[in-house]
């Protein structure tokens, strides 16, 4: 029977995982996989979308991966894409393996505050999975929000996450959504060109509108740029920050971001208190 | 002409642009319709018009040898399509298909870039105009160059 | 922890009475930790006798500079701080956090009992004291505190010891965190020499530290004894060999991240580490996990680490962090700045280590100085572009 010890185990606190089993896989991508992942004792903790776990592949090492949901009340999933060794340990793990979990940590989307709001949900490549949550709490209770918004863009159709989400989503009569990509041949029929040109087409209230964004930092920096131009004040701006993790409790150091800690004072943060921050070269 | 002149007066565009020098431009335009897969123009055509879409989606492509042609942006109702014809040698330098049934209109280059000299005011409005949908598709082509989703 | 008033009064013990103090730790067994002489410098580590500490000896301290000297008398603590700190016994530099074993009935985990022999730490400095403090901040505080670093914190014995001499780098005065323990210790040294007179006034600051009083031979301190132990704190507080303005040194910091004054340390710094490792502060950590060649088990380890390196800070395939100048401003903005956002305190406690054991001597209460003397140099540099 697989245990943990009490005693000095339970002293070590948060730097301890605790043993989950890979319930399923889901290829995802050619270099991306989704993994349902259920505690092998006790319940899974209570989660916020946008919330991060610590994944640890046995005795290759630990990565911080985002939530990007739950299969009921039982299970994260978690979606990996192979970047290197831990994420490829993860991505490739086979459905009955046990990893270890430490976690949630973080800051979560802030959903209950956009209530009565427009939202604008912007995502790009792999940042659509610390948003899918967020999208499925919102879209759960539907009828608390205005206008739904939802913009993604990929690299080129064959690297685009959640086409079944995405399908449901806009199969919706209440939720506005565009897809693009930054490059694709003749089969695709959809739009061409990046995310932020998007923000332009969708109509909604930019004065009482809410935008959760999330992508690689540069896609974030023009999204936001183009958010301001469409006059969406910067207070409601959030952004998912990244950086590397070695214990996501604020001690180590690794995740400082300017004065904050992406672990605890992260990864969503509001965009006007760090404004300043993304504008400084090697921060 | 009184309808196209309306339909110009209704296209963003065109925004704020004076009676007379919505008139003058008008003079230079005419109504386009295009089928699915109909190209507006081609890689090296002479660069005679450019187009303000009405209705549909337009798809800039390049075909480079030996492979199939990549489409490199999209562009949809409400946008304008071309700035080759602004600045000399006049050519296309891509292809732009249409992707579905798509109704525009074409503002003839030659017959407008005369008017701009005769009025440099109607010259100044059109560059007003032109300028910031330069900027913002070189920005947003600058972010596609920077191929972001990329695994570095 | 409330000490009577009887208690409070100051007393006086001889070189003798210390070594009772001494030999009662370790009969109670405690670890004691206090200076020696090796490796031609003062460091510390296990002691029993008085006879282990430096007694007599000196240090000389200037950027990238450390010598020791002899002095005329024989003081015990007649120095200013060495390389080390208190944190490599507080929060050891590899730490093993947990074992994994794959089993046949699957995996489990385990962890070593928390170390506990008692320690006693012998001539800690009242920026030590600060340092202790501002850790304590860092990782006994929140929901994720480090049991381990909280349970050896709280059974330390602390004696502290008020320097008698400043040290070339030292600025405590200009942080606020010295000369004089005032708080946090159980005991509190001043050392008295006067010809061969070679007292001690103790004060007690805790009721560990007046019951262990009661079995150390002492007598009462005098009104002059005491006036001399001022003395001595005050003539310290005198000499230091530097200072650093620390008015509005956040709002400084951050505002300047372009300031030219980070191209120009850039040159001379070697991005070595050896500030973060020598700083009674830092804190940072890394973890390894590893396994053995079977497979069959793993385990996690922590080990000290320094924003210095090349990786610390790691996005998408390459550090942040890529140049030193980017690494050196971080290292000084966290510490005189971010700190205060993050833990409500500065992060530096003036005790000069890191300018006397940087190998090129940089100095940061220099650069910090060369910042505030032109304060919007790096503002002008924005440019316009599309």
């Amino acid at each position: 029977m697989p245990s943990i010890e009490t005693g000095p185990v339970a002293q070590r606190g948060s730097m301890v995982p605790a043993l989950y089993r890979v319930a399923g896989t889901r290829r995802e991508l050619a270099d991306t996989a989704t993994l349902e992942l259920v505690p092998l004792a006790g319940a899974r903790p209570e989660f916020a979308p946008g919330q991060f776990n610590m994944l640890y592949a046995f005795g290759v090492g630990e990565i911080a991966v985002s939530i990007s949901g739950a299969a009921g009340e039982e299970s994260f999933l978690h979606t990996v894409r192979d970047v290197g060794a831990v994420s490829g340990a993860l991505a490739r793990i086979e459905a009955g393996a046990t990893l270890g979990l430490r976690g949630p940590f973080g800051t979560g989307w802030p959903i209950a505050a956009a209530r009565g709001a427009d939202v604008l949900f912007v995502a790009g490549g792999l940042g659509l999975a610390p948003l899918r949550g967020a999208i499925q709490q919102v879209l759960a209770e539907r009828d608390r929000y205005g206008r739904i918004v939802i913009l993604f863009g990929s690299r080129n159709p064959k690297d685009m996450l959640y086409r079944r989400e995405l399908a449901q989503w806009r199969r919706r009569l209440d939720v506005a959504i565009e897809v693009t990509v930054d490059h694709a041949d003749r089969d695709w029929h959809g739009n061409v060109g990046v995310v932020p040109a998007l923000i332009r087409r969708v109509p909604f209230d930019a004065h009482d509108a809410f935008a959760f964004v999330c992508g690689p930092e540069v896609m974030m920096r023009f999204t936001v740029n183009a958010l301001r131009e469409a006059a969406v004040p910067s207070e409601r701006i959030y952004l998912s920050m990244e950086r590397n993790m070695k214990c996501a409790v604020g001690w180590c150091g690794h995740c400082q971001f300017g004065p904050a800690f992406i672990c605890k004072d992260g990864p969503v943060m509001r965009f006007d208190r760090i404004a300043e921050l993304l504008a400084v070269r090697e921060i | 002409m009184e309808d196209l002149e309306h339909i110009l007066a209704q296209h963003p565009f065109f925004a704020g642009f004076s009676a007379q020098h919505s008139r003058l431009v008008a003079g230079c335009a005419r109504n386009h319709r295009y089928d699915a897969d109909e190209y507006l123009f081609r890689e090296g055509e002479p660069a005679n018009e450019f187009f303000l879409l009405r209705h549909g989606q337009v798809a800039l492509e390049i075909l480079p040898p030996g492979r199939r042609p990549m489409v490199f942006a999209t562009l949809g109702m409400g946008e304008i399509v071309g700035a080759s014809w602004l600045v000399p040698p006049y050519r296309w330098m891509f292809d732009a298909r249409a992707m579905s049934l798509t109704r525009a209109i074409g503002i003839d280059a030659a017959c407008l870039r005369e008017k701009c000299e005769a009025d440099h005011h109607l010259g100044y409005e059109m560059m007003k105009r032109f300028l910031p949908i330069l900027v913002q598709r070189l920005h947003a082509t600058r972010l596609q160059i920077l191929d972001v989703y990329a695994k570095h | 922890m409330q000490i009577s008033p009887a208690d409070q009064a100051s007393r006086l013990i001889t070189c003798e009475g210390l070594q009772a103090l001494l030999d009662e730790l370790l009969e109670r067994g405690y670890r004691v930790l206090g200076p020696t002489l090796r490796d031609g410098a003062i460091v510390y580590d296990r002691i029993a006798r008085i006879a282990d500490l430096p007694a007599g000896w000196t240090d000389q301290q200037d950027a990238g500079r450390y010598r020791l000297a002899r002095r005329g008398d024989q003081a015990l603590f007649g120095f200013a701080v060495g390389p080390q700190s208190w944190k490599q016994y507080l929060r050891p530099p590899v730490e093993t956090l947990w074992t994994m074993r794959l089993g046949e009935d699957g995996p489990t985990i385990s962890s070593d009992a928390l170390e506990s022999p008692k320690m006693a730490f012998l001539g800690v400095r009242a920026c030590e004291i600060h340092a202790m403090r501002i850790q304590d901040r860092v990782l006994r505080e929140g929901p994720h505190a480090d049991a381990a670093y909280a349970m050896r914190r709280q059974d330390a014995f602390v004696i502290a010891v008020n320097c008698a001499q400043a040290g070339g780098t030292c600025f405590c005065v200009s942080m606020r965190t010295g000369p004089k323990a005032t708080s946090d210790f159980d005991l509190a040294l001043t050392e008295l020499i006067d010809g061969h007179a070679h007292r001690f006034l103790v004060e007690i600051g805790s009721e560990a530290g007046a019951e262990i009083m009661l079995r150390v031979p002492h007598g009462p301190a005098t009104d002059e004894h005491c006036a001399a132990a001022a003395a001595v704190i005050e003539r310290t507080a005198s000499q230091m060999g530097r200072s650093l303005e620390t008015d509005g040194i956040k709002e400084l910091l951050q505002g300047n991240p372009d300031h030219p004054r980070w191209n120009d340390v850039a040159q001379r710094c070697l991005t070595c580490g050896n500030c973060t490792l020598v700083c009674p502060t830092c804190f940072c950590t890394t973890v390894e996990d590893h396994s053995d060649l079977l497979g069959a088990s793993a385990e996690r380890v922590r080990k000290w680490d320094s924003c210095f390196t090349m990786d610390f800070s790691y996005l998408h395939g390459g550090g942040v962090r890529s140049s030193a100048r980017s690494r050196y401003r971080q290292w000084m903005t966290h510490k005189l700045a971010s700190w205060f956002d993050q833990f409500g305190t500065s992060g530096c406690v003036g005790c000069g280590r890191c300018i006397t054991w940087c190998p090129v001597g940089i100095d940061i209460t220099q650069e910090a100085a060369a910042i505030r003397a032109t304060p919007d140099a790096g503002k002008e540099e924005r440019h316009g572009g599309s």
